[in-house]
């Protein structure tokens, strides 16, 4: 191997520190959270203890933590399956140049650069003068979706501008139906990129906080639990319930990562067993 | 049975409309038409007058607001910009494995993936009074009183603007440099350019297009933004989002519509001037 440049010892000391930048201030707050009982919002550590989130475990002073965490809980899966299923069907049909493809791809782009206080603003407005009343899993449910699609259908461009076309044709000339190229070729190979627009659609929606501010009525989901405790919690208990949340994020994430892992593993596996039959 | 490949088309992109027609396009019009109605204390009523543009537009606030705006966005676009390409660089061309590679990048988009708000909170205990940063000034000798400027300000609004966005330039970036032919870079350097010459002349011109799709992220975020600048400023600051969501609070909807749709328009012109350089969907 040869030599590396003096720029590479420069450039991977700024990427350190990037990454510090932005992990660091995450790191510190995990370590504030195991503050002692009497410690504050600050260094010094006043001992180490649980005590933060015992008191998010036990205390319902704090708010509904726990049912704001269950309402998250099910907007981002009822979030990330039709994320998944749409996109997937936008990015087939924007395959094809069909009539009105332009339009519909700048509303996703609108989608995605509007500022999301307009739709809060826009979807609430509706919800009022229509007399329905705003829920997380209506209207709370439909914004995010517009914070959420654009993604899963930008992934679907770049997947399908690397997709071998050669595959479905040969399975078309085989015989096999529209619907058996869709279900038997095109969906297993692009399975690992279902699975990251499954992880942004999720995730996306379990921290979405400005486009469900106004659209998700008078039960909160976990983002806007938290965002109603900075002003009047001045304990570590955020930290301890910033923390968790953090930590479940982490766990979610590293799921998909292992199950990408899996299915790219099964794959050169199959590959390898098809060229040794060969 | 085949059916004609148009209806095909159609039925798969029905959903994706439906969503967008009902939570994007009619918001949006459902603002504009607000924006012309009437409020009293308590309620809004249907009317079609200038009011709230008229006020909107002579009140000197607005102005301020605006700028206010287009300050925390640009400062923010030049940081990220700085930062996400260099990082950007570092990965593509200096990193030698893809295994390494695929790590490396992950570690960089995991944070996207986590919640904004945590990460503002997770500020606090850096910059506040007696703060980390303010404490290992002091004990350095560098200064003797705390700075009072670290925490709700300007600075640590635009700090987690970048902390917060600067992810959204490196990952378009990166995406548009590792498909640079790496043969342009060789030739670049055999025909006796230096290194700096080959980043400015080769490279950088090769990577506009993520350079514009990571540019639009960042804008478009930072001034759609509200919840960063009041929660950062400690309500201190203003910008036009945080405008839309006072007025809100205090029901003033027609007025909020009003200010949002002057917004809208802002940001989509911005957006018309970055997409003449990109085309997106090629760049993906």
């Amino acid at each position: 191997m040869e030599k590396r440049p003096r720029s590479f010892y420069v450039l991977a000391s700024f990427f350190s520190l990037f990454l510090l930048f932005l992990y660091g201030p995450t790191l510190t707050i995990g370590l504030l959270s195991f503050q002692g009982p009497k410690g504050g919002l600050t260094f010094p550590m006043q001992g180490m203890s649980f005590n933060w989130f015992r008191e998010l475990f036990e205390q319902q002073a704090v708010g509904d933590i726990w049912g704001s965490f269950r309402r998250s809980l099910t907007l981002g899966f009822m979030v990330m399956i039709t994320t998944v299923i749409v996109s997937v069907m936008a990015g087939l049909a924007f395959r094809k140049r069909f009539k009105g493809s332009a339009l519909l791809f700048y509303f996703a782009i609108t989608s995605l650069v509007i500022p999301s206080i307009l739709i809060s603003l826009g979807v609430g407005l509706i919800f009022n003068q229509l007399g329905f009343k705003v829920h997380w899993a209506t209207s709370g449910f439909g914004s995010q979706l517009t914070w959420t699609l654009p993604f899963g259908l930008l992934i679907m461009f770049a997947v399908f501008n690397r997709f071998d076309k050669s595959f479905e044709e040969a399975a078309r000339d085989q015989g096999a139906s529209s619907w058996q190229v869709i279900w038997h070729v095109i969906v297993p190979i692009i399975a690992p990129s279902l699975i990251g627009v499954a992880l942004f659609g999720f995730t996306l929606s379990y921290d979405e906080f400005a486009r469900t501010l106004l659209t998700s009525g008078s039960y909160n989901t976990l983002p806007l639990e938290i965002f109603g405790m900075t002003t009047n919690v001045t304990t570590p208990v955020i930290y301890a319930l910033g923390t968790f949340t953090t930590f479940f994020s982490l766990i979610v994430i590293g799921l998909f990562l292992v199950i990408v892992w899996l299915l790219n593993k099964r794959r050169t596996l199959s590959v390898a067993r098809t060229k040794e039959a060969a | 049975m085949r059916m004609p490949r148009d209806i095909i088309a159609y039925l798969q992109a029905a959903p994706l409309m439906a969503v967008l027609l009902t939570f994007l396009i009619a918001p949006i019009l459902m603002i504009v038409v607000v924006s012309f109605w009437g409020a009293t204390e308590f309620s809004i009523y249907p009317a079609f007058q200038f009011d709230n543009y008229a006020f909107l537009f002579g009140s000197p606030v607005t102005y301020k607001v605006f700028f206010a705006t287009f300050k925390y966005a640009f400062i923010t676009w030049g940081f990220t910009l700085a930062i996400g390409f260099t990082v950007a660089y570092f990965l593509a061309f200096h990193v030698r494995t893809q295994m390494m590679q695929t790590v490396l990048f992950l570690l960089c988009t995991i944070p996207f993936l986590t919640s904004n708000i945590i990460r503002m909170i997770s500020w606090i205990p850096f910059l506040g009074r007696n703060g980390i940063a303010n404490q290992t000034l002091i004990s350095w000798g560098i200064i003797d009183e705390p700075l009072e400027w670290l925490l709700y300000s300007d600075f640590s609004v635009i700090l987690a603007f970048v902390h917060l966005y600067t992810l959204f330039m490196v990952v378009p970036i990166f995406n548009t440099m590792v498909r640079i032919d790496k043969s342009f870079v060789e030739a670049a350097y055999d025909n006796g350019a230096s290194g700096f010459q080959t980043l400015w002349h080769v490279i950088v011109p090769l990577t506009k297009p993520g350079i514009m799709i990571g540019s639009i992220f960042v804008i478009t975020l930072v001034m759609g933004d509200f919840i960063t600048v009041r929660f950062m400023s400690g309500s201190q600051k203003a910008n036009v989002g945080r405008l839309i969501s006072n007025d809100i609070s205090l029901l003033q909807y027609p007025s909020a519509a009003a200010t949002a749709v002057v917004l809208l328009i802002t940001v989509l012109l911005v957006i018309g001037i970055l997409l003449r350089f990109v085309n997106i969907r090629k760049e993906l």
